[in-house]
């Protein structure tokens, strides 16, 4: 196919630089609204946290500290295979881009699948809260808390994982078909802005939820 | 009362007479600003109402001073109601020393009062002139606000957790109790009154017996005017809390003594320090394993669902009675604190 | 300057539903906007006919307390979140700001569609909520009582809030892009109309805190639906936590209703006086110190919860912080008029009625910031009576002020000035009768959400009600004149009002693409002209 030298300019728009800088500033604003989104999950978890220190680190000991920490070193890699398609479109590797993007997928669905492989069992070990929940350690009441809200953050983080792992298989389809080029690779470099939120949701859950208690 | 157009309660308590004042500075400073800027705008507006012929308005772009002056003064006063209404709150914060406790429990849709000396109201508080009252409250279910306009009083009554406000009445009376946060499908007939007595009269219809309910019908069979404390005693002896809680309790004691306890700092398993105060003792018996003690195993079974919030104020007046010998209890609960089997609550 | 009806303009250059429902024109938008909220004010209104009615008598006997119930809360749900937050912003905001900066369109034209289908979407749950069976949680959805009590519709409601929300991100991210990014050359930050900076400030909030209230409804959907136990304490969890996620969107969202609204005054006082605005910077980044301080006050909400003494000492002080910039406001706007040359067409009416009355709303907003008067008036009607003047005092006013004073430029129409003077008039009178009496009611005790009342709160209730009747007429007129205009009225030239303004460079109605050469900016804000060195326009009776 043609490769595009110039970028079709919506109609709104001056130039394809002021486009650019507006879907730039656009993706950032909309990742600050993020991460106020996630921001209330975090303070009900700071503060459940702190009034529950006993219940809290009981709970997270039944979390999977070797899949979560597997889970992060996934997403990190994917976080580096997407700098390097948002590279190679730079670069106008179209080849390199489309492979990048599908490691990129194929880790994100790596992620994916070990937290549902999680989800099941923490179904099955009674875990999930709700009228099944069942748990051995102290302060039951506020362990189950602990979940909801492990259920919720996850649960959130990895609705934005699939949208996202959507988002790059778009991306993977028109990469293919060689709608970028050096001149014009904005949804490369947005979408990979909104995969790096997305992992560093991660970088903060992990610790958090995780890693309490264990020193 | 009705012939007019009421503009403000009546002042029925030491810090209504603060709270209204404020209320009237405000109003002049409204009225000041108010009265002001509707004087400029309807001013300018006729004096410099457009006419064929006018010249043309000058480009003002504005005057540094005026915007300095207009900005820090009206900080300056803002600045200063904040200081007022914050001493009031103050005030308002903390209860005197010498205040009477009456405990509360709001439900949908009443109010369950309860006085140390035993008799219970429902949707009634009958309280002497002069004296502190300190209200401790909870809500069995959503969250309640207990309101008395009269008094300018009013505080959230929240399920899980106590709250406390006080007033001190000045005015013999009957004044409106409201319920002040929506709460389902009775919130507006959640309400009752406030009766201030003399205290000679209060001390009367102390000793007399039953729970009184509004409009002074007889009193409710069966319930005698039992000190919280009391009924408490009673509780910790049904529930076998004494199987495990003894008063001198040997090496191999299941549980702490709980004599002396309420007031006192605790460590807990993971060596924090918190005080045994009213919250503290009501958590560990709904969640014991919240903030348990150390030095114990984790084998109290929780009692949520088995107990109501009063009969949860009962045991916790019952704990605070336990002071160790020598200690002087406080009123209402010497009965209990001699050990003497009390009837049935 | 273009002059006369446009041969083609943007009503007209394609026909068909089609042609609108899948429009990226921002100003098609915009009237599609204009007649969902209408739709939806109408409809709150209809609730607040039922609350008003109720509340002649002391006794329960119109409807009952269930019924009552979710009477006010419907009420609050849809004047809030579906009128009075996207009102301006979503009607006249989506209209002017890419025509105030020289822009033919905002920067996401598709996400501004998607942004009005959200809403409709949001609408839809929140109507079939309604329509079956209501909500009766208060607006505010209080827990435990919204996550574990109630047996009404909380789960649809919250849905439909959580959806709607997402049109005000939307929104506001792509006003922010906009102005930014999309301004005329020599349009620089200070030569803004000062309705463009009250919507960066407005769109700023709408950013940073409507997340929020999205993930809190969303919690109280989770908790109900699941029983699991985040807000109610019966199972760990805490109930004032919910307010304070609440109530932290919630009271910034009392400033994305009336920053829109002051921007609006602004525009509005200015043309009327023939005068730049006295103190453009100085309202200009009041604009912006609200939207900041409005971030730091919600416990203000919360004295009474049972937050420590300290908490409550911060919040107040910040809440009296807050009303300085407002009060900056109305002193320089007040200020504009001296030696301007003033007229009083309906728009200057309705700006003037919201500078008295949004004074006398954040007047009151003192005493409520005041700790120890704060304890006796929370939860009364002096609460509601502060927020309808400031809501629908000031908010509404503008709101109307605005719609009157762009119509023309909208649709190409003049309205009939002496219906609408009076109308304008019809409102303040009626406004004022409703809810100066609450204040009144408020200190005396009556509490809010009560059906039913100690008789001696009849007088005022009664006047509070007759005032609202009179409102609700004033209300009706609007809807009946502007509606009649667009078929019958003469029609309106570029600048019926000689303004200042890239808008009214443009035709009325302006063609799609809004400027035919991209203006170029060389003057300040506000630069009007002599009116003498201007030939008078033919003013159509």
């Amino acid at each position: 196919m043609r490769e595009l030298t110039t970028p079709y300019v919506a109609h709104q728009f001056d130039d394809a630089d002021q486009q650019h800088e507006a879907s730039a500033l656009g993706m950032w604003l909309f990742l600050i609204t993020e991460i106020m989104f996630f921001g209330g999950l975090f303070t009900a978890y700071v503060v459940y946290r702190s009034a529950f220190p006993a219940a809290f680190h009981a709970a997270s000991k039944e979390l999977d500290i070797g899949l979560g920490a597997f889970n992060t070193v996934v997403l990190l890699t994917s976080s580096l295979t997407m700098a390097l398609s948002v590279r190679a479109a730079q670069i106008g590797k179209r080849g390199m881009l489309v492979v990048c993007l599908l490691l990129t997928i194929a880790l994100g669905l790596t992620f994916l699948g070990v937290k549902a492989y999680e989800y099941q069992h923490k179904w099955h070990e009674h875990l999930v809260p709700g009228p099944y929940f069942l748990f051995h350690g102290p302060d039951p009441t506020n362990a189950q808390l602990f979940f909801s809200l492990y259920f919720a953050m996850t649960g959130l983080h990895a609705l934005h994982m699939i949208i996202g792992v959507g988002l790059l298989g778009v991306l993977t389809v028109r990469g293919a078909q060689g709608m970028f080029s050096r001149f014009y690779y904005t949804p490369v470099e947005l979408s990979g802005l909104y995969w790096h939120f997305v992992d560093l949701v991660w970088i903060f859950l992990f610790p958090l939820l995780y890693l309490l208690g264990r020193h | 009362m009705h012939s007019k157009i009421p503009l403000f309660p009546e002042q029925a308590s030491t810090l209504a007479a603060q709270v209204d004042l404020l209320y009237f500075f405000l109003i002049g400073v409204s009225l000041f600003f108010g009265v002001l800027i509707a004087t400029l705008l309807v001013t300018f507006a006729i004096r410099y109402r457009r006419r064929v012929g006018d010249p043309v308005p000058p480009a003002i772009e504005g005057f540094l001073a005026l915007e300095l002056l207009w900005t820090v003064i009206p900080f300056g006063l803002a600045m200063m109601i904040f200081f007022w209404g914050a001493v009031i709150y103050f005030e308002m914060a903390r209860p005197p020393d010498n205040a009477h406790e009456v405990f509360v429990v709001g439900k949908q849709w009443m109010w369950k009062l309860q006085h140390l000396e035993g008799r219970r109201e429902i949707n009634e508080l009958h309280v002497p002139i002069g004296q502190p009252i300190k209200l401790t409250m909870t809500s069995e279910d959503v969250i309640h606000s207990f309101y008395v306009p009269a008094f300018r009083m009013k505080a959230d009554v929240l399920p899980g957790r106590y709250t406390t406000t006080w007033f001190e009445a000045t005015k013999v009376g009957e004044y409106h109790l409201f319920c002040a946060e929506y709460c389902g499908t009775s919130h507006a007939g959640m309400i009752g009154r406030i009766v201030v007595m003399e205290p000679a009269e209060y001390q009367a219809w102390l000793s007399e017996s039953g729970p009184t309910v509004p409009g002074g019908a007889a009193p409710v069979a069966g319930t005698a005017g039992v000190p919280p404390a009391e009924a408490g005693l009673a509780l910790f002896q049904q529930f076998s809390c004494v199987a495990c809680h003894q008063d001198k309790p040997t090496p191999a004691a299941v549980g702490p003594s709980l004599v002396g306890l309420f007031g006192k700092q605790v460590t807990l398993q993971d060596g924090r320090q918190v005080v045994a105060d009213d919250a503290y003792l009501r958590e560990s018996i709904l969640d014991p394993t919240a903030k348990m003690v150390s030095g114990y195993l984790p084998v109290m079974p929780t009692f949520q669902g088995q107990l109501d919030e009063e009969q949860i104020r009962q045991l916790i007046q019952y704990i605070k009675s336990l002071k160790p010998a020598g200690e002087t209890a406080s009123p209402g609960v010497a009965a209990a604190a001699s050990g003497a089997p009390a009837g049935a609550s | 300057m273009a002059t006369g009806v446009a041969e083609t303009n943007y009503l007209n250059e394609s026909y068909g539903v089609r042609s609108w429902l899948l429009t990226r024109d921002h100003k098609r938008i915009a009237l599609l906007y204009l007649i969902s909220v209408t739709v939806f004010f109408f409809l709150g209104s209809l609730f607040a006919i039922g609350i008003r009615l109720e509340l002649l008598t002391p006794t329960g006997d119109v409807v009952q307390a269930d019924t009552y119930n979710k009477l006010f809360t419907m009420h609050g749900v849809i004047m809030v979140f579906f009128f009075l937050i996207p009102s301006i912003p979503a009607v006249l905001g989506n209209f002017l700001v890419p025509m105030m900066i020289g822009a033919k369109d905002l920067a996401f034209p598709r996400l501004n569609l998607l942004s009005w289908y959200i809403y409709m979407i949001g609408g839809t749950f929140t109507l079939w909520a309604v329509a079956t069976g209501g909500v009766d949680t208060g607006w505010t959805f209080y827990t435990p009582y919204s996550s574990t009590y109630s047996n009404t519709n909380v789960i649809a409601t919250a849905l439909g809030v959580f959806i709607t929300g997402f049109s005000s991100i939307l929104t506001g991210l792509n006003f922010i892009v906009t102005i930014h990014r999309m301004r005329a050359p020599g349009l620089t930050w200070f030569r803004l109309p000062l309705f463009i900076w009250a919507h960066y400030a407005t769109s700023i909030i709408m950013v940073l805190g409507t997340p929020v209230i999205a993930i809190t409804v969303l919690l109280v959907g989770i908790e109900r639906a699941f029983r699991i136990g985040i807000f109610d304490p019966a199972l760990g969890g805490d109930p004032v936590l919910f307010q304070h996620l609440f109530w932290f969107y919630s009271h910034p969202a009392v400033y994305i209703m009336i920053l829109p609204s002051m921007g609006v005054v602004s525009e509005i006082i200015t043309c009327f006086s023939r005068k730049g605005i006295f103190g453009y910077p100085f309202i200009a980044m009041s604009s912006l110190a609200i939207a900041l301080l409005g971030f730091l006050v919600w416990g203000h909400h919360m004295f009474l919860s049972s937050q420590s003494v300290y908490a409550a000492l911060i919040f107040s002080i910040l809440s009296f912080a807050v009303a300085i910039p407002s009060a900056v406001k109305v002193f320089n706007w007040t200020a504009t008029l001296y030696r301007g040359s003033v007229s009083f067409e309906a728009p200057m009416i309705y700006a003037m009625g919201f500078i008295g009355l949004f004074t006398i709303g954040g007047l009151t907003g003192l005493f409520l910031a005041s700790l120890g008067l704060d304890v006796h008036v929370h939860d009364t009607y002096f609460v509601v009576a502060h927020f309808h003047y400031i809501m629908v005092g000031g908010a509404l006013m503008g709101y109307l002020g605005g719609l009157h004073f762009w119509w023309p430029k909208m649709t190409g129409r003049m309205y009939p000035e002496t219906w609408a003077r009076m109308a304008a008039v019809v409102v303040f009178i009626g406004f004022n009768l409703t809810f100066f009496p609450q204040f009144v009611l408020g200190y005396l005790g009556m509490p809010r959400r009560y059906h039913v009342y100690p008789e001696e709160f009849q007088v005022l209730n009664v006047m509070s009600t007759a005032g609202a009747s009179i409102l609700g007429f004033g209300y009706l007129l609007p809807l009946a004149y502007l509606v009649w205009s667009l078929r019958y009225a003469p029609h309106a030239h570029a600048n019926p009002w000689r303004a200042w303004g890239l808008e009214w460079t443009t035709p009325s109605p302006p063609p799609t693409e809004n400027f035919a050469v991209t203006p170029v900016v060389t003057e300040d804000a506000y630069a009007y002209a002599p009116h003498d060195a201007v030939p008078e326009e033919p003013q159509v009776a």
